[in-house]
């Protein structure tokens, strides 16, 4: 039985939404900005109006309010009660809950540790640092021990390095607690590290769930793939191991190398607007390839190339601005990088 | 003494010690119409030792707490109900914003007519001053709570009677206080205005005795008592404010 349900949700933005997420399962909610990501979050939380139906543990909650229906909500902005330290921020919902004393001793001593944040316990908000209110805002959820973890965009207002730690502690987390999590994305890398599943959200609507795989490599429709992004795709002729986590592959006779760790690779995928163009050859010996310009499309602030490579043909997107500093024009040889953390990989005989 | 507070003392010294010479240099047959500050505090000193002084401001120190308590507890009460619930904030507050303009001695005619001369009617004008300030600083501080801090208490759980004593209440803090420490010092210029018109006791009526007797040093004594009386009620409310919220804001 999924832990939560939703049967043809429809509202203001959202339209005839059907959505099963599984126990224990983290699902990302992929997409544009404004396509009901949010929504959908704030409908399961019973934050706004809706029609249609959603079910927790198989149970429709339609009636029950939000401080009953055991969400956790993470919001994009920590919001931390900026009148209360640390500790009572974390123990606003035990003492909600009229936790005895001792008990909410031995939670918030648990949580502070787990989180790693006891020598923040008696701060204020505005004594944190952004990475800081951001563990603090993370346990206040956990603390009310909720069924259903929702993450609004959490990394959003966060540096990158903070952002690529506190995204392996939600997984972490995730895992060790086991706690059913919807996670709100507009960034495709982090939706393919944090999720067991993506649903891409579009216009209102669910347009495709699976596996990260399933969706960059078999988008169902134009919106997925125009969301996805113009994606080279290729098959594979032979995926050679090289050791190291990398993997040689042939594709029409040119051998690019991949980040892969076990498995044949059926497939690679590299998105049009992440393959650098140089006028020279640059520094880098890895997946470094000289062409040439064969077809070039202006397209609003960005030209659409296409680059041929022996038999291969890859589709480049670039800024025009740059375009047009290099100087390119049809016919010209140029150099293609084509970058390893963005050659999407797909396992398969 | 730290440098801060002798640059906050220097200056009043300087004008007492102004204040002394010049009015004794213009001294003129033993009577002045402004009398040297040793004059006043010996005046001063005869009010307090004969309980005049005591007497008066005890009146009117009794209307104010009086009044006052009774203006800001209402006005806090409605100010709630009011920032919390939009539908009685929209019945309310057409009326309300009609009423807030009137200066609070504007009322004091029909107040004499309703109430006669007597405690309730400086009361009255007490509860009016501080009724509306603060009234429209509890909406105002209740209405600028960052609406997602509402959404996360209930997430976590609160019901909305929680969400509003342990969340909105204390982030609206500074707003009641700010309407509070207003008021506070208003309410004093207000009494002594209603005493000095209509009330035969207090502050007011002992400065409008003072005046028919031409006793200029009564007055300044009066003057004194009411700046130091605003200036401690405004500091209290400031002190209570900074207590309350300065460890969070």
């Amino acid at each position: 039985m999924p832990a939560i349900e939703l049967q043809g949700v429809t509202n203001f933005i959202l339209d005839n939404v059907n959505l099963k997420i599984m126990d224990k399962e983290l699902l990302v909610l992929l997409g544009p900005t404004g396509a009901g990501k949010t929504t959908i979050l704030n409908t399961i939380a019973g934050l706004i109006p809706y029609q249609g139906s959603i079910l927790i543990d198989g149970q429709p909650v339609e009636g029950v309010p939000t401080h009953k229906r055991r969400i956790g909500y993470f919001f994009q902005n920590p919001a931390l009660f900026p009148h209360l330290d640390v500790f009572s921020n974390i123990a606003y919902s035990l003492k909600i809950k009229k936790f005895p004393a001792e008990e909410l001793k031995k939670k918030m001593r648990e949580l502070l540790q787990l989180m790693q944040i006891e020598h923040l316990a008696h701060r204020y908000p505005k004594d944190l640092s952004g990475g800081e209110k951001h563990r603090v805002a993370l346990a206040r959820v956990l603390a009310s021990s909720p069924r259903i973890l929702l993450l609004d965009e959490p990394l959003v207002s966060t540096d990158m390095r903070f952002s690529k730690y506190f995204q392996m502690e939600l997984r972490r987390l995730q895992k060790q607690l086991e706690i059913t999590t919807l996670y709100v994305t507009h960034d495709f890398i982090e939706a393919e590290e944090m999720g067991d599943r993506i649903a891409l959200v579009y216009g209102g609507r669910i347009e495709q769930v699976g596996t990260y795989q399933e969706v960059f490599f078999s988008p169902k429709n134009k919106n997925v793939s125009r969301f996805v992004g113009e994606q080279n795709i290729f098959s594979c002729d032979y995926s050679k191991p090289l050791g190291n986590g990398l993997v040689e592959v042939g594709i029409r006779g040119l051998a690019i190398v991949v980040h892969h760790q076990e498995g044949k690779v059926s497939k690679i995928a590299i998105p049009s607007g992440h393959i650098g163009v140089y006028n020279d050859s640059p520094r880098s010996k890895i997946n470094n390839f000289k062409g040439k310009l064969i077809e070039m499309r202006p397209l609003d602030t960005f030209l659409q190339l296409k680059v041929k490579i022996g038999e291969v043909v890859f589709l480049v997107e670039m800024q025009k601005s740059v375009g047009e500093e290099m100087g390119l024009n049809v016919g010209k040889e140029i150099f293609i990088v084509l970058k390893l953390p963005w050659i999407k990989v797909l396992n398969g005989g | 003494m730290n440098k801060y507070r002798l640059w906050n003392i220097l200056p009043i010294v300087v004008f007492v010690g102004l204040w002394e010479s010049i009015t004794r240099l213009q001294n003129m047959d033993g009577h002045s119409f402004f009398p040297p500050f040793s004059t006043v505090m010996q005046e001063f000193y005869y009010l307090i030792i004969n309980g005049v002084l005591v007497k008066n401001l005890l009146r009117s120190l009794i209307r104010i707490l009086i009044g006052f308590s009774a203006g800001s507890v209402a006005g806090l009460m409605v100010g709630i109900v009011m920032g919390w619930k939009e539908a009685v904030n929209k019945i309310f507050h057409p009326v309300f914003s009609l009423l807030y303009p009137i200066p609070a001695l504007g009322w004091l005619p029909i107040l004499l007519l309703w109430f006669g001369i007597g405690e309730i009617l400086p009361i009255t004008i007490i509860f009016i001053c501080s009724f509306f300030p603060v009234l429209y600083n509890t909406i105002t501080g209740i209405k600028s709570v960052n609406k997602d801090l509402i959404t996360v208490a209930e997430t976590l759980g609160a019901p909305k009677f929680k969400i509003l004593t342990t969340v909105i209440l204390p982030l609206a803090l500074p707003n009641i206080f700010t309407g509070l420490r207003l008021e506070a010092g208003m309410a004093w210029r207000v009494i002594i205005a209603a005493e000095m018109i209509a009330i035969p006791t207090g502050i007011g009526a002992l400065l409008m005795k003072a005046e028919s007797l031409l006793r200029i040093d009564i007055i300044i004594v009066c003057l004194m008592v009411l700046s130091v009386m605003c200036f401690s009620f405004e500091k209290f409310f400031l002190f209570m404010e900074r207590k309350l919220t300065c460890k969070w804001r």
